[in-house]
């Protein structure tokens, strides 16, 4: 028999410490006050009324931000109406694509710019704004750009035409990045759009309007209106839009659905997620260790496709939380502008205490808490990264989505109960499954009841791959071919 | 299969048990008066008529509630005592079809599509008693054939789909990055199916089709105008191998079930194609509950690949490519 080999803990509190990397903020242009995006112009609401963008790492006001009301609702929806009718759905397809090009492009000369407002903005570290947010919001304009004038090889047997215009309402997460997703396939199909930004990073979606001004884009095909809750609500009601694309949690989604409900409004709903991320007792362990990270700590968690509940094979389990610890405790928290930071901000006041709520509801009912002993900065919104060993299923911080960086962890023996643990939740946006044996990738990435499922890796995205949920994730995809279905009618 | 005679209904709701037994009178009566009743009465024989029941779980079951309603033809005559399904039926039903969905949907795409032709060629070799009972709802000989005629076609051409709709949908995804990405239907899961008033053969077929076929399970509310179409089916599918739970079928009035069926948690679509404004929307509320899928097929093409499409899930893998 092998002796067992006695590990020594790792010892992180040594003399080696990263200097400060900070990413130079200097040649950022940014206003003291946006107002609203609509028919190509930068117009003031008429509201007149403004709120605050701020800083989550450090807690100071950015820009003043139009609070766009039901009127300027309105007036984005004529104009993007207007623009449909006179412009975009009769420009011949081909001119249609090479203005999206035209804006991938410019996304891509001023990637620099966006990465650093949005990681100001939102909280996110400038590694992954700069690496994963900014270079895919361009590439999702550019692969669309070039299916405007191929829609006819889309749909067998169908001709596609476009639906009309086009409500969307996206998330704090990925603000840019969400953006893209869904303007870059409406307008490729010929649809005209109104955007709602999130309230707490409207900054992006702003510059992204001053982008389209500058790739010259029609007046109207594109509006912008900001604003919170009211605004959305607004856009969602307003008889004048053929669909309702929607990024958020699950519970607006369904008072979206509640609301259209006996109107014809079409509409695709990107919901929450839940998602297991398995690892089996065959899987290569440090690849896994890496995967379980980037699957739950990736932009501070706030992901709706996070790998936040974690089913470790019990003969691995011991090896899986002890490395997992090791490998937390490297993981540095802090300025998002710094280019060695792994975990910025969390995105506002509001998500912080709801981290915070579901955190101590996990320890209420018995889980056991561990967190890092890593430093975090005195002003901003920070969440040390968190793991919960001995939770159950009926657990809440198993159950629901905490949108944080909070990673709860089971074990499991067989395949079987491993499947009926992971489907044993209303989500179903994403999955993962870590193992070196072929044939239990395909059996497994098969029966878990999901969108997205990353085998031997996690958290990947590209603009050719379809995203979007089962059940109660939401309906629709977004990304790849299958990401133009939502966006045309088929006769 | 052991049929029992109406009147067995034990009269566990008072009301409805009453009006059960006041129904079986009138049919007693009408029967002995020899007027027209839908079936055949010769001077020698009695003639032995069909208990109509609803079916779950691959049996004929009466309706957990115990209540009927009659059928009548055009002259006001009682056909037939049909069970009045409740939402104890439809969650049972939802129960069966929800155990009843893995193995269904793991059955290989040939298993399938064998399967579903098989019910073609079933109903095809009871052509007349369909004409037969359709005629009886009401139609007349020349629709009721054609009726029939084109569901068997409808049946064939889905059959033929299940090994190649996958194939028309599916794609491996080009990604930037050092991956292998492929993107594949599922099927949706419990899919609560409300059939036309009209065509009650065709508008069971038209809907039903492309759901299984695509791997989902249905609960059907039948055409309260053809009930007995419906089961009649109902013993199609019995007899053609089509697993208990992928199909089941509960006959009642149509308003009782709209809210139920498209409130149930646990159901993952609902499909209709001749349902009103009001009635719509109140599907489209109830569905918010748990993000179900609102199916309308009122405008879509009966014979197309895309309606197998529309209880389909897209699934997207992704695996590394390395040493």
């Amino acid at each position: 028999m092998k002796k067992p080999i006695k590990i020594k803990p790792l010892n992180f509190s040594g003399d080696f410490k990263y200097a400060p990397a900070p990413e130079g903020t200097e040649h950022i242009q940014l206003k003291e006050k946006y107002s609203l995006f609509i028919n190509g112009k930068f117009v003031a609401p008429s509201s007149k009324k403004y709120f605050d963008t701020i800083n989550p790492s450090t807690e100071k006001k950015i820009a003043s931000i139009a609070d766009a009301n039901a009127e300027d609702v309105n007036l984005a929806v004529k104009a993007a109406r207007n623009a449909y009718d006179k412009t975009w759905s009769k420009m011949p397809p081909a001119e249609r694509g090479k203005y999206l090009y035209r804006i991938a492009r410019i996304i891509q000369e001023k990637a620099r710019e966006l990465a650093v407002i949005e990681s100001m903005d939102g909280g996110k570290p400038i590694r992954e704004s700069r690496d994963i947010d900014v270079p895919l919001a361009a590439a999702h304009f550019f692969y669309y750009a070039g299916w405007a004038d191929k829609l006819e090889y889309a749909f067998p047997g169908k001709k596609a035409s476009p639906i009309g215009v086009a409500g969307q309402i996206i998330p704090w997460n990925f603000p840019l990045l969400m953006a893209a997703w869904k303007i870059a396939p409406a307008l490729a199909c010929g649809n005209t759009v109104v955007l709602k930004p999130a309230e707490t990073t409207p900054l992006t979606a702003l510059k992204l309007a001053e982008i389209f001004q500058e790739a010259e884009l029609p007046p109207g095909v594109v509006n912008i209106i900001t604003g919170a809750g009211a605004t959305g609500a607004a856009l969602v009601n307003h008889p004048g839009i053929d669909k309702i694309a929607f990024t958020g949690s699950t519970d607006v989604g369904k008072l979206i659905q509640k609301a259209i409900a006996g109107t014809d409004k079409k509409y695709t709903l990107e919901l929450g997620g839940k998602a297991a991320n398995i690892i089996f007792e065959d899987a290569a362990i440090d690849q896994a260790v890496e995967g379980i990270i980037n699957g739950i700590f990736f932009n501070q968690g706030h992901v709706c496709c996070a790998g936040s509940r974690l089913f470790v094979q019990e003969g691995v389990a011991k090896e899986v939380i002890r490395k997992l610890k090791d490998r937390i405790s490297t993981l540095l928290v802090g300025d998002p502008m710094d280019k060695n930071t792994d975990i910025g901000a969390i995105n506002s006041k509001e998500q912080l205490s709801k981290i915070k709520f579901l955190v101590n509801a996990g320890i209420k009912e018995g889980g056991e808490c561990w967190q890092p002993e890593c430093s975090i900065p005195s002003k901003g919104y920070w969440f040390r990264p968190t793991l919960f060993m001995n939770v159950a299923q009926s657990h809440r911080i198993v159950q629901e989505e905490i949108f944080g960086p909070v990673l709860a962890i089971q074990t499991f023996r067989t395949v079987e109960e491993v499947i009926e643990k992971a489907n044993n939740t209303p989500y179903g946006l994403s999955g993962g499954v870590w193992t070196d044996k072929g044939a239990k990738i395909f059996s497994v990435t098969g029966k878990i009841k999901a969108g997205v499922v990353w085998a031997n890796t996690y958290n990947k995205f590209d603009p050719t791959s379809p995203f979007g949920g089962f059940k109660e994730s939401g309906m629709g995809r977004e990304g790849g071919l299958h990401g133009l279905m939502p966006y045309v009618k088929l006769s | 299969m052991a049929t029992k005679t109406a009147s067995k209904a034990k009269p566990k709701v008072k009301a409805t048990a009453k009006s059960a037994v006041k129904s079986a009178i009138k049919i007693k009566s009408t029967s002995t008066n020899g007027s027209t009743n839908g079936h055949a009465v010769t001077s020698t024989r009695l003639d032995v008529r069909k208990t109509y029941k609803i079916y779950i779980d691959g049996k004929f079951p009466r309706t957990e509630s115990g209540r009927i309603y009659p059928l009548k033809d055009a002259a006001g005559n009682i056909i037939a005592n049909i069970c009045r399904g409740s939402r104890k039926d439809l969650r049972e039903s939802i129960v069966s079809n929800r155990k009843a969905q893995s193995g269904w949907s793991s059955k290989s795409a040939y298993n399938k599509g064998q399967i579903l032709y098989r019910i073609a060629e079933t109903l095809e070799s009871r052509k007349a008693q369909f004409v037969d009972i359709l005629c009886k709802q009401g139609d007349s000989v020349s629709s009721a054939k054609k009726e029939v005629d084109t569901a068997i076609d409808v049946l064939v051409y889905y059959a033929g789909w299940c090994d190649k709709y996958i194939q028309v949908f599916s794609s491996v995804n080009p990604v930037e990055s050092s991956h292998f990405n492929f993107s594949y239907p599922e099927p949706t899961g419990v899919v609560t199916v409300m059939a036309p008033l009209k065509q009650g053969l065709l508008g069971i077929v038209n809907l039903v089709s492309p759901m299984i076929i695509g791997g989902n399970v249905c609960t059907v509310f039948a055409s309260e105008k053809y009930p007995m179409t419906a089961v009649d089916f109902a013993e199609v599918l019995n007899a053609s191998d089509v697993p208990g739970g992928v199909v089941n079928i509960i006959t009642g009035l149509q308003k009782e079930f709209i809210g139920h069926a498209s409130s149930h948690m646990d159901v993952n679509a609902i499909l209709f194609s001749d349902l009103d404004q009001a009635q719509r929307k109140v599907i489209q509320e109830n569905a918010s509950l748990n993000v179900k899928r609102v199916l309308d097929f009122s405008k879509e093409d009966m014979l197309s690949p895309y309606r197998i499409l529309a209880a389909q899930e897209i699934k997207t893998t992704w695996h590394p490519v390395g040493n």
